[in-house]
């Protein structure tokens, strides 16, 4: 009973020490309570952390990455896998990479987009430590024990764009996103062009959030959407159930973004762009601990690609709407880019008619990663910060 | 429906989660109590209502449940701030974490259960009045809910002794004391009301106008209902305006956008904050109520 008591006394105290903090700190803290570290295996493993920035159960971007980091453990018997989610895009991140080093973590995976510039620091202060981002594009020199990865998001949800032109009645289609950063430019982009590609009418609406979750915000963005006339919807934030939920409100259809909630709205749900991280997280590891880590292709920017048969982001199931011939279509497209083929392949127009890849070209993806306009087709500015 | 139009649908829509909760700050404030932990209360309320609805299939019944919550929580800011003469601006801030803590937790196995959220009721004749029907007669149960809690509170504040021994209770405690009256009790009952009023207008989010449960989900909108009062000087009309205010300039900037009207990207977020402070200048113009004498001293004791 005492040493209850001592624990909880601790525990509290622990509380109460870091409530002294300042406020972003405490938002942090509130969730690590939802984040209790995981671990899986003991013994001689090396210890493998996981940071999320929204919670582990969003039905999207952060609990892609959890279910990842779970597989991993129970895969790789010579890795112990913790994981703190919710922690915020600020000095936080370091707090937690540090704790978790003190933990005895010898490789960290920071997996959101505004980790870096804090994972790039802590990689360099920590050179026994390996850290890898979630996201970004380092184009400066990267040091031993740091690299980047992601995918070519945008193939897989040109084939979602596909589905959305095949079934849309009023050749209007919305698309919700967070803040406009190339991830998102070229998602829309490849979303309308994929669109066009199965019915040239489509136009794609967008409307942005400046913030990767909130929920009242989605809310108001996709009843303008469906005001508007749009009859399909689909995203790019971290969380996707407020945008289906208004969709299927309305009876209209749903393009997914991150993880697969065909559950929440199974006959609104056409398909949609769900990461699959696991085999790109292990392959990383294993690199990692077989000592070849500097120099790899994952001591870079590594972006994995359907052509390379490594995009970390698939094709999710489709829904019932979707027909058949349009299936076949779409898995055709599909085994297209898997042979080499690129969606954005000129030529290709911004909405103001200037040309943004020419004719016969197909632009690398660092190239692609520098497109700073919408397709034409695309209804919607890029705001100007 | 043209843009205008879901505009102001939306706005009120959107709105309501905010007047709601800012018409029990306005109970609470005039007390002589400032909850901050408003934005807390809204989270718990939001959480209790999914989850009752979940449990119980019906979103009226979640409703209730998400009034009980934030009560519980707005119980608890009462018992520290009056009995244990907590600092009001430092309980209200741990209602906030400690909800953020506990819906983080409990609300973890919700974000994928579906639910029915409130339906749409056309009030007959009403909603078919031209242009302003289907704006203000073509929504939930709780958006009518807000018509009928404003029309109440302005009733109760100006003609009935419960709005008196309110107002008193903020100002002097001792009169209402002497009077015979418990200062106490009174502000116990105003904070708890209060907070009820913040965990419904947390219902309209998770199951009314958004029909889902996300972690945070309020995201500060309960913050804004505070600060709402204050720039209202607490009175329930000006609340009103500033809350729909609020609301409409929030779904005015996705509108905007479908419309394909480029605005530059900080404006156009620091809009509805910067309508509702204009707006709340211009209803204010003919000056308002002092704030709450206890009020004022609770905050300027504050060191």
């Amino acid at each position: 009973m005492l040493k209850k008591l001592t624990f909880l006394k601790k525990r509290v105290l622990k509380l109460f020490a870091t409530i002294g903090g300042t406020a972003s700190l405490l938002v942090s803290l509130a969730s690590c309570g939802t984040s209790t570290a995981s671990a899986s295996s003991s013994g001689s493993a090396t210890t493998v952390g996981f940071i999320m920035v929204g919670s582990r159960s969003d039905y999207g971007y952060n609990q892609a990455v959890y279910v990842a980091s779970q597989t991993v453990a129970a895969e790789m018997s010579n890795v112990k896998v913790i994981t703190a989610d919710n922690i915020p895009e600020n000095s936080s991140v370091t707090q937690t990479m540090q704790a978790m080093v003190n933990q005895g973590a010898k490789i960290i995976f920071a997996t959101s987009y505004g980790y870096f510039p804090y994972a790039l620091k802590f990689a360099k202060s920590h050179p026994t430590i390996t850290v890898l981002h979630q996201g970004e594009y380092l184009t400066g020199k990267f040091p031993g024990n740091f690299g980047t990865y992601w995918g070519e998001a945008f193939e897989p949800v040109s084939l979602g764009g596909m589905a959305a032109g095949s079934v849309t009645k009023t050749n209007k289609l919305g698309f919700v996103y967070a803040f406009p950063i190339p991830q998102t430019i070229d998602n829309i982009d490849a979303f309308e062009l994929g669109a066009q590609s199965v019915n040239p009418k489509a136009k794609t609406y967008v409307v942005n959030t400046s913030n990767w979750c909130d929920p009242l915000k989605q809310t108001e963005a996709a009843s303008a959407l469906l005001a508007q006339g749009a009859d399909v919807l689909s995203q790019h934030q971290d969380c996707q159930t407020a945008v289906i939920e208004a969709a299927k409100q309305a009876h209209a259809y749903v393009v997914g973004y991150h993880y697969d909630a065909s559950s929440l709205d199974p006959s609104g749900w056409l398909t949609g762009s769900v990461w699959n991280w696991a085999p790109l997280y292990k392959s990383i590891i294993s690199t990692i601990l077989s000592g070849h880590f500097k120099g790899s292709k994952y001591n870079a920017n590594f972006v994995g690609s359907f052509a390379a048969h490594d995009n970390p982001l698939v094709l999710a199931p489709f829904g019932p709407a979707v027909s058949s011939g349009m299936r076949s279509k779409i898995l055709a497209e599909e085994a297209k880019l898997k042979a080499g083929a690129s969606i954005f392949k000129g030529p290709i127009y911004c909405q103001n008619g200037q040309l943004l890849v020419p004719a016969g070209v197909t632009p690398t993806y660092a190239q692609i990663n520098n497109f700073s306009c919408f397709v034409k087709g695309v209804v919607g500015t890029i705001p100007q910060g | 429906m043209n843009g205008f139009e879901q505009t102001l649908i939306g706005g009120i829509a959107g709105g309501t989660a905010i007047v709601i909760p800012a018409l029990g700050e306005l109970t609470s404030e005039l007390s002589g109590i400032v909850n901050l932990g408003t934005e807390g209360c809204m989270l718990v309320g939001a959480l209790g209502a999914y989850a009752v609805t979940v449990a119980t299939g019906s979103a009226e019944i979640g409703v209730a449940g998400g009034a009980v919550a934030g009560a519980v929580f707005g119980l608890l800011h009462a018992y520290l701030t009056i009995y244990r003469k907590a600092d009001q601006l430092t309980s209200g801030l741990v209602i906030w974490f400690l909800a953020l803590g506990i819906t983080g937790v409990l609300g973890t196995g919700y974000v994928n259960d579906a639910i029915t959220p409130l339906p749409i009721i056309s009030i007959p004749g009403l909603s078919q009045v031209p242009w302003l029907g289907p704006i203000l007669f073509r929504q939930n149960l709780l958006v009518y809910a807000g018509y009928i809690l404003i029309a109440l509170m302005i009733f109760v504040l100006r003609k009935s002794r419960i709005g008196l021994l309110l107002k008193a209770t903020g100002e002097r405690p001792e009169v209402v004391s002497v009077a015979g009256n418990h200062p106490n009790l009174i502000q116990v009952t105003a904070v708890t009301v209060g907070a009820l009023f913040a965990g419904i207008g947390g219902a309209q989010l998770s199951v009314g106008y958004v029909g889902t449960w996300f972690d945070d989900m309020t995201s500060g909108y309960g913050f804004v209902a505070v600060a709402v009062v204050l720039f209202a000087s607490w009175k329930p009309l000006r609340v009103m305006v500033g809350a729909y205010v609020f609301g409409i300039a929030l779904s005015a900037e996705s509108v905007l956008q479908t419309n394909g009207i480029a605005i530059n990207q900080y404006l156009l977020d620091a809009l509805p904050y910067l309508v509702t402070l204009i707006a709340l200048v211009i209803v204010s113009r003919r000056g308002g109520r002092k704030a709450p004498e206890a009020l004022s001293r609770a905050l300027t004791d504050v060191t």
